[in-house]
């Protein structure tokens, strides 16, 4: 079972580094270079604020988006291109194509997010002349973009072993946006009354809670990030994906591939 | 055991906006592939041969019936250690070299790497891609990719081959290396289970056939017998053409040359012309019969009309 879903995530990789999907971190370090003058325009604090904002935003952003485009064609291109019919005629679990299409783009996204991590750490020892101790906050903060991408990978997978890529992008991104807002909703939630605060409530928990996993002004500010926090937000995301998955398995069990 | 039996097997596919509608694309299919057979499934486009081959890759579910490959379920992962399948007009990951993808479905069907690399090239050499290096996927002819298909399908050297259009969209050059490699299958006692809608390769190569029509089996058996049940007519040749008119009501295209005629003759007159021929004392030459085509079998039996009640 190990031997096939790690067959199938490093060929879900070696698609990606294939289709030169990382080619985004060039983009990523023309941003960082390219608003280094703008940086310099400005007093030191602020020029690390706006760093480190910049920086967090843009590997969240840029995960988000490859998570979500390739995600969308994870299933459904693999069934357009008969691919999947050579997988499925071998002792290939269905399950194991779909847990090994999740390791294999999460593997994607984590050496993505580690390199540009390194980029951008290297920019801000440039600008603050050094790392301190609270820089160490910086992780957390890319430690939770990584929990981000384990939910919206999950979610991608989901909507991708049932509908279409384009529907799947529209669900992904709406999802995201949603999940991105999720404390107001759990606030409108709790301020509603009658069956308005049950959907409400229902819609809260149902949408991933990104907004817990979005840490990016506090550390901006040198604020530090908590354990308590760390582990909610570890066992959330877990669990979180873990239920998603198992809902893509499910479908895609019962699914006739055409 | 057989190494294929399929009961009463079918599939409807729900078509329209709101899925209301039951379209059959298999109508209760039975037959069995005996071990060591090589079985050829014919058929016109959309026939119901790729459904039957899906239904038995599990990769679609039946609506009704069973089938069962090397006396198990074919969701069996047991089973699927012991077959292969080579899609119709097959895509594969054109990112990868040959190398790449055949380790990648090696890996899959559980060959233990110790070796791995070993019967890779060895198995490129067999399918005449022994010099591809690691070229990408991309650069291949369809030629080379059916070959590249048919080395996946027999990667973790498989018991039962199933190959869906085989020679499908190749010229004769591609087609002929085709059959070459199905036959060297043949020879090294796989069983094969081929559809195609190309009769001569059918007739070339198989032992039984099945002919399939509109999601129903038309008929099924050796070929040699098929051919000949189609036929049905045989060669006469005899000495004294006087005798000709006495029996023309009974012969077809005759030929006189000099006292020697030769006409063709249904099955249900040929007893009638011999005691005529004995009668009128001709002189007998030869009775040959004459075999139809496996083509003739399947435009006889594709143009049956549907069984009624066969439609779900």
């Amino acid at each position: 079972m190990t031997s096939r879903l790690s067959a199938i995530a490093l060929n879900t990789f070696r698609e990606a580094v294939r289709d030169r999907v990382l080619y985004n971190l060039i983009i990523f370090v023309f941003l960082l270079v390219a608003s280094a003058p703008l940086f310099s325009q400005i007093s030191i604090d602020v020029e690390r604020l706006i760093l480190v904002n910049v920086g967090l935003s843009a590997i969240s952003l840029f995960g988000v988006i490859i998570a979500i485009f390739i995600g969308i064609g994870l299933v459904s291109k693999e069934i357009e291109k008969r691919t999947l019919y050579t997988i499925l005629s071998r002792p290939v679990r269905r399950w194991e194509f779909i847990a090994g299409k999740y390791c294999g783009l999460m593997m994607t996204l984590l050496v993505n997010a580690a390199l540009m991590t390194v980029g951008f750490m290297i920019a801000v020892m440039i600008t603050s002349h050094g790392l301190k101790a609270q820089d160490m906050h910086l992780l957390v903060a890319v430690y939770f973009t990584v929990l981000e991408f384990m939910v919206v990978t999950a979610l991608t997978l989901l909507f991708s072993s049932f509908s279409s890529p384009i529907f799947s992008a529209i669900l992904s991104f709406s999802l995201f946006a949603i999940g991105t807002f999720s404390l107001d909703l759990r606030n409108f939630a709790a301020s509603a009354h009658g069956i308005t605060k049950m959907f409400a409530l229902a819609a809260a928990y149902l949408v991933p809670n990104l907004a817990s996993l979005n840490v990016i002004a506090q550390v901006a500010h040198d604020q530090p990030v908590g354990g308590a926090l760390v582990l909610y937000n570890t066992l959330y995301t877990v669990l979180y994906s873990a239920a998603v998955t198992a809902g893509a398995v499910l479908i895609f069990e019962r699914r006739n591939l055409k | 055991m057989h190494a294929i039996e399929i009961q009463d097997l079918s599939k409807d596919y729900a078509v329209g906006f709101w899925k209301k509608t039951l379209r059959p694309a298999l109508k209760g299919l039975s037959l069995t592939v005996e071990s060591g057979e090589t079985f050829g499934f014919l058929g016109p486009n959309g026939a119901g041969k790729t459904t039957t081959l899906k239904l038995l890759m599990g990769i679609i579910f039946p609506t009704a019936g069973s089938a069962t490959v090397l006396g198990k379920s074919v969701h069996d992962p047991e089973v699927k250690k012991r077959i292969g399948f080579l899609p119709e007009q097959p895509y594969f990951y054109d990112y990868l070299s040959a190398p790449e993808l055949l380790s990648y479905y090696a890996q899959l069907s559980g060959v233990p790497p110790a070796g791995r690399k070993e019967r890779i090239n060895s198995l490129l050499e067999r399918v005449g891609l022994g010099d591809v290096g690691n070229k990408q996927l991309r650069k291949f002819s369809k030629g080379m990719l059916q070959r590249v298909g048919i080395a996946q399908a027999i990667v973790h050297e498989p018991e039962v081959v199933f190959l869906d259009e085989p020679m499908s969209g190749l010229d004769p050059l591609g087609r002929h290396e085709i059959r070459e490699m199905i036959q060297g299958l043949k020879d090294a006692g796989k069983t094969i289970f081929f559809s195609t809608h190309i009769l001569s390769d059918a007739e070339a190569l198989c032992d039984r056939v099945a002919v399939i029509h509109k999601g129903e089996l038309r008929g099924v058996g050796v070929v040699n017998d098929l051919r000949a049940a189609t036929g049905g007519t045989s060669e006469v040749i005899w000495q004294n053409a006087q005798v000709l008119t006495a029996v023309s009501s009974l012969v077809m295209e005759p030929h006189v040359s000099a006292d020697t005629v030769r006409v063709t003759v249904s099955r249900e007159n040929l007893d009638p012309l011999l005691e005529k021929l004995r009668q009128q004392s001709a002189t007998l030459i030869s009775v040959t019969p004459l075999h139809g085509t496996l083509e003739d079998y399947f435009l006889s039996k594709t143009s049956e009309p549907e069984k009624e009640g066969a439609a779900v």
